[in-house]
């Protein structure tokens, strides 16, 4: 029978939640890293037991954690994160220019196959590769060659925090920082382009048309259509029907079109989740009700999703990498808030449970599903 | 060669999988960098997290501590105090205060 495993990263330690494939009973793990910020999990899509974790901290730095046991145990790999040569400045928030420094790993891309493989997104900007489980990392440099010069740092930092994989093409990657836009590569990471031609940032850009500087929060694709690609922008959802060659707004009737994550049915190409989020200053959903939008035509017709989720007083929000699917049929979909819950749906948004309460601040969801 | 008592936070005394005090030999002449380097050879998974990987400076929100005094701004060719050397004192690795 199917279960599924859900890695949850936290402001304070990770957590796995596991259940079988009726998704009505769940175990919580104990706490892994307590202490740590753990921005992200993700367990390589070849090999389901293999995870690597990204464990931070303001006065420890960056660890990397690996896992071969589907999350029991844990050991720390490397966690050097050099830029290559000298790393140069980019726009700093005054105007000024500024020298990249390296923070923190926000996101982490196993290759889709090879578990050995791993991409990671940093902040400063900037995209890694490991070709040794995680032991070594390179810069993928090209990427930092695209007009570095007017990326600036959103509020939260300046972030790579999106690495979709093309599951048809091993040479296109796209990725998203903020505040710097989406880029592709076509050639495995040798050269990159901006693709953010439609995108418009009426008040956080002089140019609300620039090639580059955009606060993208999330990209997200189906794998049976790689070239169609998802985006919540800071402000504004957005779609792409050529690769991210040109987009196209589909908010319609979002209540607000603000928000962080995005993400696409396992068994429906066209059937996305949006989280409204109030607004950039107020950062928690319109009328303290947390809803899910769902649209059944990849955009511009959205329908509120409420059963199961607290309908009022609700002031929590749903960061970008807090969200994703399992592969079941229904599909399930799962999000995790600034408040320590993390909600499931096993009917594809249907009605939702919260699987657990009381969590430190989620900063990252993600399902694996196991046969 | 002497052997120092060094203090290290709760969170990299869970990464190094160590609890209490850590002893370390640590080559004549016993300075602070000498110190962190023996303390990083033993468990490389500190490498990084006291010191900045590239510049060896120590990390901004980390402080050194040993007889009652702060030893954080010190070069790190300062040789440690006597009472550290003769495993009196600890030299302590501590993380700044903060929350409220």
């Amino acid at each position: 029978m199917s279960s599924v495993r859900v890695l949850v990263g936290t402001k304070k330690g990770a957590f796995i939640l596991t259940s079988d494939g009726k998704r009505d009973k769940w175990t919580v793990s104990e706490p892994h890293f307590t202490g740590w910020e753990i921005y992200h999990m993700k367990g390589s899509p070849v090999n389901p037991n293999r995870i690597y974790a990204s464990q931070t901290s303001g006065w420890f730095g960056q660890k990397i954690q690996r896992s071969d046991d589907g999350g029991k145990t844990w050991e720390p790999v490397g966690s050097e994160f050099a830029y290559d040569g000298t790393p140069g400045n980019h726009l700093w928030y005054d105007g000024t220019q500024h020298p990249w420094e390296f923070k923190r790993i926000w996101h982490l891309e196993p290759s889709l196959t090879d578990p050995d493989k791993v991409y990671a997104g940093g902040e400063d900007a900037a995209l890694w590769h490991s070709a040794d489980g995680g032991q070594s990392w390179q810069e993928i440099s090209a990427l930092r060659a695209v007009k570095p010069n007017l990326w600036m740092p959103g509020a939260g930092g300046m972030g790579l925090h999106t690495i979709v994989l093309d599951p048809t093409n091993p040479n296109r990657i796209y990725i998203a920082i903020s505040s710097a836009g989406a880029f592709r590569t076509d050639d495995g990471g040798k050269s990159w382009k901006a693709i953010n031609k439609g995108l418009k940032s009426l008040y956080e850009l002089p140019d609300p048309d620039a090639d580059v500087g955009h606060c993208v929060h999330r990209i997200a694709i189906h794998p049976s259509r790689p070239d169609v690609l998802y985006m919540q922008k800071h402000w504004d959802v957005m779609r792409s029907d050529n690769a991210g060659d040109m987009w196209n707004e589909v908010s319609d009737n979002l209540p607000t079109d603000f928000g962080f994550p995005i993400d696409v049915h396992a068994h429906e190409p066209e059937t996305i989740y949006v989280v409204p989020i109030k607004s950039d200053s107020e950062h928690f959903p319109p009328d303290g009700k947390l809803r899910v939008y769902r649209s059944k035509t990849g955009g511009n017709d959205w329908e509120g999703l409420t059963k199961g989720l607290p309908q009022k007083d609700c002031y929590v929000n749903v960061l970008r990498d807090a969200m994703a699917v399992d592969s079941l049929d229904k599909c399930g979909v799962y999000f995790g808030t600034t408040g320590g819950q993390v909600y499931a749906s096993a009917d594809g948004g249907d009605s939702w449970n919260a699987i657990v309460r009381d969590l430190p601040a989620v900063l990252s969801v993600e399902v694996q599903t196991l046969s | 060669m002497p052997v120092i008592r060094v203090i290290i936070p709760f969170h990299l005394r869970r990464l190094a999988n160590v609890s209490g005090e850590v002893e370390l030999e640590v080559p004549d002449p016993a300075t602070i960098g000498s110190l962190l380097e023996a303390l990083e050879t033993r468990f490389p998974v500190l490498r990084g997290t006291i010191r900045d990987f590239g510049t060896l400076q120590r990390r901004p929100l980390l402080r050194f501590f040993a007889c009652q005094e702060d030893w954080s701004l010190e070069p790190q060719t300062t040789l440690l105090p006597e009472a550290v050397l003769r495993g009196q004192e600890p030299f302590m690795v501590v993380g700044s205060m903060a929350g409220g």
